[in-house]
């Protein structure tokens, strides 16, 4: 069997049902074999699109994401994509043509470093020289996107190793002697923090990425009930606890809850779950929690101990040690008055908005889309004021409904995302939150979108602005909107050249009526949403702040 | 501080970039660095000397090396009973009048001369991190000329 064919029979072993990919001179072989084999190929307009919608579909799914380009600028062209996956911790497997191998170093034709140059934004990357090798690495590769913390893992195939021969041997089991995670958590570690629970007054629950991934949303709502302990999430961890559930105090950081943000400082214990304080939670790091006991339970030991001094770290998956810690503790916390405490929080700080002017208010159309949907639609974002309000004005239900590029913050990320989480999810809802900057970084996806009939809802938060930056030129650089205003096509026409449908809301009053219509249609939609334009996001934490010193913005 | 790391890494195509790559891109410094095959053709072995201005430094350092896919170990030597050796050859000044001098030196320090000509002399010595340090305080009273050494190696006792 040639190396090519190799490669798709591995993808199939592996139960990989949809490749989203771009030809080129060095992937011609396995063009050829793709030409009729049993596998969906989604052919995208951009690499980087084909990047993004691996990514969305793995989120989505939970499975590995697959993508494949040609050599040089096509594996350039996945750069971003697998930066902003790893990022996040995303499984995704990224496969590039190479030039043959005896060219590789001699500055060849569409050659480029690819192992070199992901290197720093893979959790693993292999060159495949030898065919023999192929199947293997494939193997290995999926194993280690997959396992312990995921990741994106790159695999290079020079022209000539796509072409040789060899017998197809598929390694049933693979074992990687260099790299075995630790699933299970230290069982004495999770009696001290059992301990700790028991004797906390003010404990609470901050939630991140990690409960999704390994699947611990049941346990985590579980050990809030029995603890009764308020829940915050990371960006990463919404939809890890009901945004609906009463003991849910919102997203925590710089555009969190003004109440999460309260309560996290002034808790006396933090039970960390799959989160990594990073700068956007903590935000200044000597003011942050002063008061609180830190337990850290996370699958990547790099991440315990990192950002701030922990006190009972547990290394293992978030599932498994939230099981064992549920049993382990006999005596609950009294919480009662930390509740009525972070209630009355609740009460005094809510999430709100001035819905003063004639113009449509973008939380407005959040708030209508929550109506219409009540959770169970796929909400993908892109990046900027457009992704933050839907963090605050959306209650994400379950684990992956809530699709966005939160460690690298990639414009473009969205669109592409919401193919690869409507193809994951045919029968869901899907809908792209995006700015009109962010929206104009992938908009060619229409052509894939339109050609694949792949029906997802984008909302254009049409404010003709880089918002987000422009709100820091406001705050912090005298209103100087140096390079923030933006133009845009116009979306109802393209949207229709593509033969896709494009909608235009200018009135508050259309927006329910207008999100009706496009859930009704059987088509790609662009709705182009005119809203204020100089709307700002609140509450916000100046960057270095202590978290609780936020702006209001409505004082 | 100055600490010794050893790593054990498959010896696979890339692997000294990966460490050093990681060294270089979270800003930890590299004072010495030195990699070779083990016994075992598949396993290499490097010993590291970095620079880490405390605790935490060293342990996201070790960390980190352990998180990538082909390190097999990593072991701080910092408070491990071990033993450490570098190899230095250095070209000096020298004239034939100063051949006893040079020879008291290597009295004291595990050497010798390996090669002369009329006016440089090249010696090699063996020592831990302070011999090394006063054998070169020594030799550059001759002048030292050119300086070449191995970084260390550390081995667990
Ligand atoms: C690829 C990329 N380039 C630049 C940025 C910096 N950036 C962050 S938010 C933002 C503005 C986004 O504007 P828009 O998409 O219109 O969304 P809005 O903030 O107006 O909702 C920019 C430029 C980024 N995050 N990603």
């Amino acid at each position: 069997m040639i190396g090519a064919r190799i490669l798709l029979e591995s993808l199939k072993k592996q139960g990989v049902e949809i490749i989203f990919g771009y030809p080129g001179g060095q992937v011609l072989p396995i063009f050829d074999q793709l030409y009729d084999f049993d596998v969906k190929f989604i052919l995208t307009r951009h690499e980087q699109g084909a990047a993004h919608a691996a990514d969305g579909y793995a989120r989505a799914t939970g499975k590995v994401g697959v993508c494949l380009a040609t050599s040089g600028p096509g594996a350039t062209n996945l750069v971003t994509g697998i930066a902003t996956a790893y990022m996040d911790s995303i499984p995704m497997v990224a496969i590039t043509g190479q030039v043959g191998t005896h060219l590789i170093g001699n500055d060849a034709f569409q050659e480029a470093d690819v192992t070199g140059i992901t290197r720093p934004i893979t959790k693993h990357n292999f060159l495949v020289k030898d065919v023999k090798d192929l199947a293997r690495t494939i193997a290995e590769a999926f194993y280690i996107a997959s396992s312990g913390r995921p990741g994106p893992v790159l695999i290079d195939i020079p022209v000539d190793v796509q072409r040789a021969e060899t017998e197809f041997i598929w390694p049933e089991k693979i074992n990687i002697r260099s790299y075995q995670p630790t699933y299970s958590g230290h069982p004495g570690q999770i009696k001290k923090a059992a301990k700790l629970i028991s004797t906390a007054k003010k404990p609470i629950i901050y939630a991140g990425g990690g409960v999704i991934t390994s699947g611990a949303h049941l346990e985590l709502k579980e050990l809030a009930q029995k603890i009764q302990a308020p829940v915050t999430t990371t960006f990463m961890g919404l939809g890890s606890f009901s945004g609906t559930h009463k003991l849910f105090l919102g997203m925590l950081g710089m555009h969190g809850t003004a109440y999460a943000n309260h309560a996290v400082m002034a808790s006396d214990l933090i039970i960390a779950v799959g989160a990594r304080f990073d700068d956007r939670v903590t935000g200044r790091l000597d003011d942050f929690a002063p008061g609180a006991k830190v337990i850290h339970i996370d699958i990547d030991p790099s991440s315990i101990s990192k950002n701030i001094r922990v006190d009972v770290p547990i290394v293992g998956d978030a599932k498994n040690i939230l099981k064992q810690l549920i049993c382990e503790i006999k005596k609950l916390p009294d919480t009662a008055q930390w509740l009525k405490t972070t209630e009355g929080w609740k009460n005094k700080y809510p999430l709100t908005y001035k819905d003063d002017s004639a113009m449509i208010k973008p939380q407005y159309i959040l708030q209508e889309l929550w109506k219409l949907t009540r959770g169970q639609a796929i909400i993908c974002t892109e990046v900027g004021q457009s992704q933050m309000w839907a963090c605050q004005w959306y209650q994400y239900l379950t684990p992956r409904t809530f699709i966005s590029s939160g460690g690298l913050g990639t414009m473009g990320f969205g669109f592409p995302a919401a193919m690869g989480a409507k193809l994951g999810f045919p029968e869901k809802e899907v809908f792209n939150i995006a700015g009109d900057g962010s929206i104009q970084m992938n908009i060619q996806e229409l052509a894939t979108c339109v050609a694949n009939k792949i029906n997802v809802k984008v909302l254009i938060f049409n404010n003709g602005f880089l918002g987000m930056v422009r709100q820091w030129q406001e705050l912090f650089y005298k209103k100087r909107y140096s390079y923030t205003p933006i133009t845009s096509p116009d979306y109802v026409l393209l949207a229709k050249s593509y033969g896709a449908v494009g909608m235009r809301v200018t009135k508050k009053s259309e927006v329910r009526a207008v999100l009706q219509k496009a859930i009704r249609t059987q088509n790609t939609v662009f709705i182009d949403f005119r809203i204020e334009p100089e709307e700002n996001v609140y509450p916000m934490v100046p960057a270095g702040s202590a978290i609780n010193k936020m702006i209001e913005g409505l004082a | 501080m100055r600490h010794t790391i050893s790593v054990l890494v498959e010896n696979k195509f890339g692997v000294l970039a990966r460490i050093a790559g990681l060294f270089s891109a979270r800003g930890y410094n590299i004072a010495s660095l030195a990699v070779s095959e083990t016994f075992d053709p598949q396993i290499s072995y490097m010993t590291i000397v970095v620079e880490a201005k405390d605790e935490k430094v060293l342990e996201q350092i070790h960390k980190q090396l352990n998180k990538l896919i082909d390190v097999i170990t990593v072991t701080d030597f910092t408070k491990k009973d071990h033993l450490d050796r570098e190899l230095i050859l250095a070209k000096i000044n020298y004239a034939a009048k100063d051949k006893p001098k040079l020879e008291a030196i290597f009295e004291k320090f595990v050497g010798k001369i390996v090669h002369h000509k009329a006016d440089t002399a090249t010696v090699e010595a063996v020592g831990d991190e302070q011999q090394i340090k006063a054998l070169l305080e020594e030799l550059d009273k001759f002048g030292i000329k050119e300086l070449v050494r191995t970084g260390k190696l550390a081995i667990s006792n």
